[in-house]
């Protein structure tokens, strides 16, 4: 938790007496940075102003004996339990609701269908539907109270929704009948017809079809239910030399935990002791556990699979990997394409423009009708109200992107928002910066050719020397192979980094510069024969720089960054969905070639600056491209940030997931292929939705309002309209459900 | 015949006026936070004015157990929260420039004004 100037919250546990309370507040307000510090007896909590950040202060309460949580800080799983607790409670509700309904409403139904009278004519039919006519108002009540309260509230907001549609639908047709019961002389011989079974059939489909929705609404966020069951409830830390069992919301930054194997890593950390295998598979997608010893970074939410380790606590909260992923995931599939945006301007204006349809339906039947008109023009401005549905349309968007989004998030791509989500799925050119991208971005040494005036030894120490100031990594691949070799390292002075060139300083008494061709011509040294060498060595892939001792050169350093196992078919897989692969690197032309023809890259660009990368990305966006552009997230900010869609790789659980559109949790390219075939298949399943909720209203509307009544005598039943406005939410959520069944074609 | 007709229209005039033209209150923010219950489709208030860059922090408690009322969206400003049932759930927003923010549920069908002067 960072530091905050605001107002915190803390629940306090064990404060049984109220003298407690001076307690907890001297200790409080004795913290760093602590303005103000107040405890409530009755409600055990505590108000804190200050600075102080929410560790210090629960340190404080427990140092005095009490335990302590912030308020806010809920943690994620008891939230999400509640929230599971509530929905089976609204369900189970929604269950009775429907039950009451159809009860009452599918005898009447069946009554009617198997040719019942359903008109009023006689003194026991009006009897007998006055009966039924206040069976139907329980029903109303007790089963619609919902629709007709919300109904209400939102008219005298001037707001109309789902429920002004629901309530004006049924309340027309019960009014309707309770007319034709009660003054059956208003109404035209022909027109005393009662609806009663549509308004309790309606309230119990609709009901039916919440309770379906609210089911299948669960599925949709089970990619995020997995990601919050990855954290740990407790975790063992080491205080005072005793190992103490904690719950995970009170381990302390720079707390030692021991994890045996077995146990989930509770909060992310450095490892201090002991050596073990991580599985780190749920964050990232990488099936094979990754060793880990002194110094190593390990992730909350991973799995020590062999040996007993401890770490030091580096995040511990909502600032741990596992919770910053969690909360990335939650906002992206709260966050809308803009191919949503339609939906969203005609949600604005459906509910009221549907009321208008239906009271131009109900004029036209009492205009144009046959007899009975009056009734018609009742059941048709009926059926108008109850058929159109406002929540296909908003449902839409959000339901397919909350599964897509999830189901990226299990194959370890995080999905920054929706409208990335969407370009994504429309690239057509795919940027890669070659090191750490396409190669490891771990360099090796290959080749040392030394000059004949000079020694192997001698070069390599001084090289060595000289680029163990430099955190480039082809610089740290002569310091490894020096150190290999056990070469001692001499102290360097006036060391200087050349942008693009190379690097200079002196050591032992000699100028030394090291770098590629350029750097060697600014300079004036001579390359000779050096040059031929040199081109051998970029044809197979490798860099070669040039080493020069006082003005002249000294030997070539050749260097090789070997290609990751699995980019030469994340290529080609982007290349079979029609994308443009094009490689840049700061490497020289010919290694650039050898690296690209070994990648199964045709367009590459060498000898890219880091600020030109931004430049070759508008060039390709200025060619009609849709760009995205794949780094390391450190060097090539500008470059992701500029491009349509950035993608950052990260290695492991060492994520800059606010840095791009897109974090490859894993270091592999296929990472690009599931998320741009993620980003299809969720934009598709967006289209389907939207297709269907705008064709379901736009056939549906004037089939209720009786357009075919003229060429087929065909009218809608306000049944058969409740039925259909019910399940098409529930055909929207559970198309998007179908999501969860892609599976992107890794290698 | 023509009165049922003159009826229907003027009911369709009403409808738009209703629910389209008429500028309902608004409630001033005085002081902070200000709670906005979510209950029965309608938030309570729905027409809120506070005073332009400011930090402005809005508690929205759920009532309503249906899932519509979960998602609380503020398109213009990045807004989008889950709100808890029965829970207050802070949104602060800081430094507003002056104009309509719209926010809403998922489906649009809770709806709301921050207007900001």
């Amino acid at each position: 938790m960072s530091e905050s100037n605001a107002n915190q919250q803390l629940l306090i546990e064990g404060a049984g007496c109220a003298s407690c309370v001076g307690k907890i507040e001297a200790a409080l307000k004795k913290t760093p940075g602590v303005v103000s510090a107040q405890m409530n007896f009755a409600d055990r909590t505590a108000s804190v102003t200050g600075t102080a950040s929410t560790q210090a202060l629960i340190a404080a309460v427990e140092s005095v004996g009490y335990n302590a949580r912030a308020v806010e800080e809920q943690d994620d799983e008891d939230l999400l339990g509640e929230k599971e607790l509530a929905d089976r409670t609204y369900y189970k509700k929604l269950v009775r609701d429907t039950v009451i309904a159809l009860s009452v409403g599918v005898p009447l139904m069946l009554f009617g269908l198997l040719g019942g009278d359903m008109t009023v004519t006689t003194a026991m039919q009006r009897a007998a539907w006055l009966g039924v006519g206040l069976l139907t108002l329980a029903v109303m009540y007790v089963s619609g109270k919902h629709f007709y309260t919300g109904a209400w509230k939102s008219f005298k907001n001037h707001n109309a929704n789902m429920d002004t549609l629901i309530a004006l639908g049924t309340g027309t047709a019960w009014l309707y009948s309770m007319v034709v019961v009660a003054i059956p002389e208003a109404i035209p011989a022909m027109a005393r017809h009662v609806y009663f079974e549509a308004t309790a059939m309606i309230i119990g489909l609709i009901n039916l079809g919440l309770a379906l929705e609210l089911k299948a609404r669960g599925k949709t966020s089970e990619a995020i239910k997995r990601l919050i069951g990855l954290q740990a409830k407790t975790a063992t830390v080491i205080r005072d030399n005793k190992e103490v069992q904690i719950n995970i919301a009170q381990v302390l930054l720079d707390d030692v935990v021991k994890v045996r194997p077995g146990e989930k890593i509770p909060v992310d950390g450095v490892v201090c002791e002991g050596h073990t295998f991580i599985d780190e598979s749920m964050l990232t997608g990488e099936p094979m556990p990754v060793e880990k010893s002194k110094n190593d970074e390990v992730a909350a939410g991973t799995i020590n699979t062999s040996g007993t380790i401890q770490f030091r606590a580096t995040r511990v909260g909502k600032d741990t990997a596992l919770a910053r992923i969690i909360s990335m995931v939650k906002r992206a599939q709260n966050s809308k394409p803009p191919i949503g945006r339609l939906a969203d301007v005609i949600s604005t204006y459906f509910v009221p423009v549907v009321m208008i349809i239906a009271v131009l339906t109900a004029l036209a039947w009492l205009n144009f009708g046959p007899e009975p008109a009056l009734a018609l023009a009742m059941v048709c401005a009926t059926t108008v109200l109850i058929i159109a549905c406002p929540c296909a349309l908003g449902l839409a968007t959000p339901m397919s992107v909350m599964v897509g989004v999830g189901k990226a998030a299990e194959a370890g791509v995080l999905i920054r928002n929706g409208e990335a989500l969407q370009t994504a799925s429309k690239i057509t050119a795919m940027v890669l910066d070659k090191t750490g991208t396409i190669t490891e971005g771990a360099p090796q040494v290959t080749d040392v050719v030394v000059a004949d005036t000079h020694e192997q030894q001698e070069v390599l120490q001084l090289a060595a020397s000289l680029e163990s100031g430099s955190e480039h990594p082809l610089a740290q691949a002569i310091v490894s192979k020096a150190q290999e070799q056990d070469v001692e390292l001499l102290p360097v002075d006036s060391f200087k980094a050349l942008t693009g060139l190379g690097v200079e300083g002196r050591c032992d008494n000699k100028t030394l510069f090291f770098g590629n061709a350029k750097l060697m011509q600014q300079q004036g040294i001579t390359l000779g024969d050096f040059s031929e060498r040199a081109h051998g060595l970029a044809k197979q892939a490798k860099t070669p720089m040039f080493f020069a001792i006082d003005g002249e050169l000294a030997a070539i350093i050749a260097v090789a960054d070997p290609i990751k196992k699995d980019s030469i078919a994340a290529i080609e897989r982007l290349q079979d969905n029609g994308i443009r692969v094009i490689m840049l690197t700061g490497d020289n032309q010919e290694t650039a070639a050898a690296v690209a023809h070994k990648a199964g890259i045709t367009e590459f660009f060498a000898e890219v600056l880091p600020e030109d990368k931004a430049n070759k990305v508008k060039e390709l966006q200025e060619a009609d491209e849709v760009v995205g552009m794949t780094g390391d997230g450190i060097n090539d900010a500008p470059a992701l940030a500029l491009a349509d869609v950035g993608f950052a790789i990260g290695t492991g659980t060492d994520v800059a997931i606010e840095s791009a559109d897109i974090t490859l949790m894993r270091g592999s390219l296929h990472g690009l292929a599931d998320a741009i075939a993620v980003s299809k298949a969720t934009l598709t399943n967006i289209k389907q939705n939207l297709f269907g909720a705008f064709i379901y209203n736009v056939a549906g509307i004037p089939i209720a309002a009786g357009v075919l009544y003229p060429f087929f005598g065909m009218l809608l039943s306000p049944v058969i309209a409740g039925a259909a406005m019910a399940f098409s939410s529930l055909t929207v959520v559970s198309n998007a459900n179908r999501l969860r069944l892609f599976k992107p074609k890794d290698a | 015949m023509i009165i049922i007709n003159i009826l229907g229209l003027a009911l369709i005039v009403l409808i738009v006026w209703w629910f389209w033209l008429y500028k309902p209150a608004q409630t001033v923010m005085q002081t902070q936070p200000l709670t906005i219950e979510v209950k029965d489709g309608v938030y309570t208030p729905a027409a809120i004015q506070v005073a332009a860059h400011q930090t402005v922090t809005l508690n929205f408690l759920r009532k309503d157990q249906s899932p519509c009322s979960e998602m609380l969206l503020i398109p213009d400003l990045g807004v989008s929260e889950q709100l808890e049932l029965d829970k207050v759930t802070p949104v602060t927003l800081t430094d507003l420039a002056p104009g309509e923010y719209p926010f809403h549920c998922q489906m649009q069908m809770y709806r709301g004004t921050l207007t900001v002067v």
